[in-house]
């Protein structure tokens, strides 16, 4: 079954009096329980699939459809009733919420769909990840390693379908780079999710099943693992 | 939209870490509320005070007043007690030192006052006064002027009086009255022998009442309005004391709340301003919040959530510190105030100022709020995604004209007149427009023609002007405001004081004496050409009333439907008249013609006043009948005049031509000019000498007594603009304070770069002066246009731009600047580069 299908998508912006192209035409569709990377040099337009892919922006033409959802004709709000329910993310500068402690931020997704057993659950995530005993500090009071496994406990907390990663590692240091590959890796198997990574490392991303090579905002290889 | 107790519960954890920068924002409001709620508690306790002492200020139960005997009344039989009062315009002189000035003098007979007591030093001069002998009763004012004491004598007229005590407290007087025209009180017994009771005298005749409880004096007003109207006899009651009394000094209780409203204002946008750098400091986290699946609403819903936290917050802090406020107000208003206030809190009040703190913070935050609605999730993949522009947003529109329709029904309600409500509304409109255009066209200037060839720190303190998230503009317009709103003030007072002035420097006349009755006028030109002083007008006075306009009389105005009626104040007036067939130098004609009276028949044309005529529906050709004295004369509207009463002359409202009231009952007044106050004090001293029932005015003592009583009103209002400027320099810390760490960050690249903490701290103190200099000029560009409109339309006076008194300003305000930006900026110079780099 299809989780992501990507339909004739392009993104175009106008700067100035010039239309820029980022997004030509992509096509594939993902099935539940893939692990991918969109591999590609940068301004190669991953980021922008991915942010298309996650709904977190609308693609100018051709349709993306999220757990059978098509998102072209939703509204902003919609969207994010629909990532609420099925999205997870991992960032590459962690995006931890700066004013929550580790428990708070993992909480917020549980939270959302109204789930009683929010801090339990969210405690577990973070005894998982290995910050059980961190729980009550504030990102600034955590490593770079330590909150991206907080933002990794916190993607993986309302159980989501499919989780976009986008450099999950490039902000860290080979070793705990390494330790948050296996955690995600770990997590997505235990959890049978869909994994769909944006990375500039192929190492990385020869770990999925399968590589979308992206350039010049066209699709130039698809490789099956 | 979430549910709301999430929504809380992320409000509360957002809060923990937000509390000092939030508390920041509010801070702006506090000083704003406080004023209000101060001013606000002070009129609802004054009001009642008012209410409670009325029968003090008043008095009596009934007060009936003429310009002429009352003769027999029919209220004389019903009351308990009757007192009998006639005051007049007249000099005292000390013999001890020959000093003299002008006062009211008031002879009294009977007990009045009924309720409460006239105050003195000693307290028992109260009754000894009464108890027969020339003594008089002295305002403490007059008696300190002249260094005279008890025991001292004072002249009146003709005889000489002993200072039996010091007034301290009058019925219904205040410190302002006081200053103008100080009080002397003498038994009615000698007021004949004074010799000052003589045609042209301008005297009132007042009857006091105390009433027995039975008898309501409205219902006595009512039943004898008619009988006391056609005797042009004023009648005053307790209830219309309590509602003249309190209907000024609700007024003045407005117009300073509406200063207030300024400050608040000033602090709302403080607060517009702060939550615009918070709610951008925070639109990463929006986005994250977003991608995580929150709505737009809800995301809003967080952070103004903590906004009304704050701005209760706030508002309680502000009215707390505005009930302690209105200790203070009782010892500014002193001078003001006819009684005795209590200061308690006014729940009211109260309530007002925290539901209008709650209000303002609400609305002027949501102005940046709204863009939280606009925050793409894409910010968490871009951070340039994050950028929102909600100028085209209709909900941003439809909260400034919110805030439009919010600033004009508050003036509204303090104002009750919508026309100065929507004055006021464009005034602030107007100015922060100005200072906001202003303020950006600088910075505009800046970035586009900013040379390379400055010196660095010079370059840099300049740029820093248009940093991102800098708060140059708002800065600049409630510094700039503030600036404004004081300056103003300043000006306008000063421009006063030099007016008046200035009229003695020129070939001006700088003294005036009235009340010459016909014989005297050969002996008092000759003392004054004696001494070689010029005279410069003499002008013959009669008085005389308005029987008919039009030839409707005063029983015929009454009896029209309200919106038909003429002024009343036309037909109660006593016009004191001149005559002459020729301009003066304070007058040019506008309309028509003076036309003279040759032969005896010749219909007679008068000149009325433009102003006056305008106001009382006066038009050319009119048919009006003047009662001179009993004989009635028929006159016409023939022309009309500008006059500037603003110079020592003598103006009149009404001008007859020569040959119509040569041989009517008058008095004189003659206008000299003296070379100094020396001279003037020589002179004034001979005449009221030899013709006690002469009045002297000179320009010294106007002077004085203007000085004195602006002194005595810019004190409060300078008082109240104080808010503003406390306002403004909280908008300033707070601004300093929300900024440091960019600051910081700014000062560490340098130093890193090379810069030595010298060179920071040059940057840093220079782009304040920049900052202050530009807020504080570009307010007082914008006093210098009010006063200079307030000199042309409300002074109608040349206006002089007061450019020493403005660089004083503007020094002030910017070293003021300056020292906090300096206070603030030797804590960020001092981090050690590692600090940021940790964080």
């Amino acid at each position: 079954m299809s989780i992501l299908s990507v339909k004739q998508v392009s993104k175009t912006y106008q700067s100035g009096s010039r239309k820029l192209t980022v997004l030509d035409e992509v096509n594939f569709d993902i099935q539940a329980g893939d692990t991918i990377a969109i591999v590609g040099p940068s301004g190669s337009g991953k980021t922008t699939l991915l942010g298309l892919c996650a709904g977190l922006d609308s693609a100018s033409t051709g349709s993306v459809s999220l757990n059978g959802q098509s998102m072209e004709n939703l509204s902003e709000d919609q969207r994010a009733d629909i990532r609420s329910k099925f999205v997870g993310f991992i960032f590459q500068n962690f995006q931890l919420l700066p004013t929550l402690t580790a428990l708070e931020n993992v909480m917020v997704p549980l939270e959302l769909k109204k789930r009683k057993d929010a801090k339990q659950k969210a405690l577990e995530l973070l005894t998982k990840v290995g910050l059980g005993n961190r729980a009550t500090h504030y990102p600034t009071q955590l490593s770079g390693g330590e909150q991206q496994r907080v933002s990794i406990a916190r993607a993986f907390a309302n159980e989501p379908k499919i989780l976009f990663a986008d450099e999950p590692t490039g902000n860290l240091d080979t070793e705990t780079g390494e330790m948050i590959e296996k955690l995600i890796f770990d997590l997505n198997k235990e959890q049978g999710t869909t994994l769909v990574l944006v990375t500039h490392d192929l190492e990385l991303a020869k770990k999925t099943n399968r590589i979308i090579h992206i350039k010049g905002g066209k699709i130039q290889e698809d490789t099956y693992a | 939209m979430h549910n709301l107790s999430w929504i809380l519960k992320m409000a509360f954890r957002d809060f923990r870490k937000n509390v000092a920068k939030l508390l920041l924002f509010v801070s702006s409001i506090v000083i704003g509320i406080a004023a209000l709620v101060g001013i606000s508690s002070f009129g609802d306790n004054l009001s009642q005070d008012i209410n409670n002492q009325a029968k003090e200020l008043m008095g009596a139960d009934l007060e009936l007043k003429n310009n002429q005997p009352l003769g027999e009344q029919p209220t004389d039989s019903i009351a308990t007690r009757i007192a009998e009062e006639i005051n007049f315009a007249s000099m005292v002189v000390f013999p001890a030192t020959d000093d003299s000035r002008l006062t009211q003098v008031r002879a009294l007979a009977g007990e009045y006052p009924f309720y409460g007591k006239l105050e003195t030093l000693p307290e028992s001069a109260e009754s000894s006064f009464r108890s027969g002998g020339r003594k008089a009763l002295v305002e403490k004012l007059l008696l300190a002027q002249f260094n005279a004491q008890v025991g001292d004598s004072i002249k009146i007229g003709e005889l000489t009086f002993l200072i039996e005590g010091e007034l301290q407290k009058v019925p219904g007087q205040t410190g302002i009255t006081a200053s103008v025209a100080p009080a002397v009180y003498i038994p009615m017994e000698y007021v004949e022998a004074t010799g000052l009771i003589q045609y042209g005298s301008r005297l009132n005749y007042l009857r006091y009442y105390e009433l027995p409880s039975d008898q309501d004096p409205e219902l006595l007003k009512t039943k004898y309005e008619a009988q006391w109207d056609e005797a042009r006899i004023d009648a005053d009651t307790l209830a219309d004391r309590k509602r003249s009394t309190g209907r000024s000094f609700q007024n003045l209780s407005n117009f300073l709340s509406l200063v207030a409203f300024i400050a608040l204002l000033l602090g709302c946008v403080g607060v517009a301003s702060a939550v615009n750098v918070f709610v951008k400091e925070k639109l990463a986290s929006v986005a994250v919040l977003r991608c995580l699946g929150v709505s737009s609403w809800s995301a809003m819903l967080i952070y103004l959530t903590q906004i009304l936290m704050m701005g209760l917050l706030g508002s309680l802090l502000g009215a707390g510190l505005g009930t302690l406020l209105q200790f203070a107000l009782p010892a500014v208003f002193k001078d003001f105030l006819p009684v005795a206030v209590t200061v308690q809190v006014s729940w009211t009040s109260v309530g007002f100022g925290v539901l209008t703190g709650l209000f303002v913070s609400v609305l002027f935050a949501l102005l940046p709020l709204l863009k939280i609605r606009k925050v793409s999730p894409m910010a968490t993949l871009r951070p340039e995604a994050g950028e929102t522009k909600i100028s085209r947003d209709p909900l941003r529109w439809a909260v400034i004209v919110t805030i439009l329709l919010f600033i004009f029904g508050f003036s509204f309600y303090l104002l009750k007149d919508w026309k100065v409500a929507l004055g006021f509304t464009g005034f602030v409109v107007f100015a922060f427009a100005t200072l906001w255009t202003v303020a950006l066209g600088i910075m505009w200037m800046i970035r586009r023609f900013l040379p390379l060839s400055l010196q660095y720190p010079i370059r840099q303190s300049l740029a820093n002007l248009y940093r991102p998230n800098n708060q140059t503009v708002s800065l600049i317009a409630t510094i700039g405001l503030g600036t404004a709103m004081i300056s103003t003030l300043f000006f306008v007072q000063n421009q006063l004081l030099d007016e008046a002035r200035f009229a003695g420097k020129e070939d001006q006349p700088n003294m005036l004496l009235f009340d010459i009755q016909s014989h005297q006028v050969d002996a008092v030109a000759g003392r004054i050409k004696d001494r070689n002083l010029p005279i410069m007008q003499q002008v013959p006075i009669v008085t005389m009333a308005l029987e008919s306009i039009n030839g409707l009389t005063k029983k015929a105005n009454e009896d029209l439907p309200e919106e038909e009626r003429r002024s009343r104040g036309l037909y109660n007036r006593e016009f004191r008249v001149s005559y002459r067939d020729t301009l003066i130098a304070s007058e040019r004609l506008v309309k028509g013609n003076l036309r003279k009276v040759e032969n005896q028949g010749d219909s007679v044309f008068v000149s009325f006043d433009q102003g006056y005529a305008e106001r009382t529906g006066i038009n050319l050709g009119d048919e009006i009948i003047f009662n001179v004295q009993g004989r009635p004369i028929k006159t016409f509207v023939g022309s009309f005049r500008d006059i500037k009463f603003n110079q020592v002359s003598t103006n009149f409202l009404v001008l007859f031509p020569e040959n119509v009231l040569n041989n009517a009952p008058k008095f004189h007044v003659l206008i000299t000019k003296t070379a100094n106050d020396r001279q003037a004090a020589d002179v004034q001293s001979e005449i009221v000498r030899e013709f006690p029932n002469i009045s002297v005015i000179n320009l010294g003592m106007i002077v004085e007594t203007l000085e004195e009583i602006l002194g005595k009103i810019s004190f409060v209002i300078q008082f109240m603009a104080f808010f503003s400027i406390i306002t403004g320099i909280l908008v300033l810390i707070s601004s300093l304070i929300i900024s440091k760490y960019q600051r910081m960050k700014e000062s560490i690249l340098l130093r890193t770069l090379g810069a030595s903490s010298g060179v920071v701290s040059k940057i840093n103190t220079l782009e304040y002066f920049f900052l202050g200099s530009l807020a504080s000029l570009s307010g007082i560009m914008l006093s210098f246009l009010a006063t200079g409109l307030l000199s042309k339309f409300v002074f109608e006076l040349p206006f002089r731009a007061a450019f020493k008194e403005a660089f004083f300003v503007y020094l002030a305000i910017t070293l003021l600047t300056v020292i906090l930006g300096w206070l603030n900026g030797r804590k960020i110079v001092k981090v050690a580069p590692m600090e940021i780099l940790r964080e």
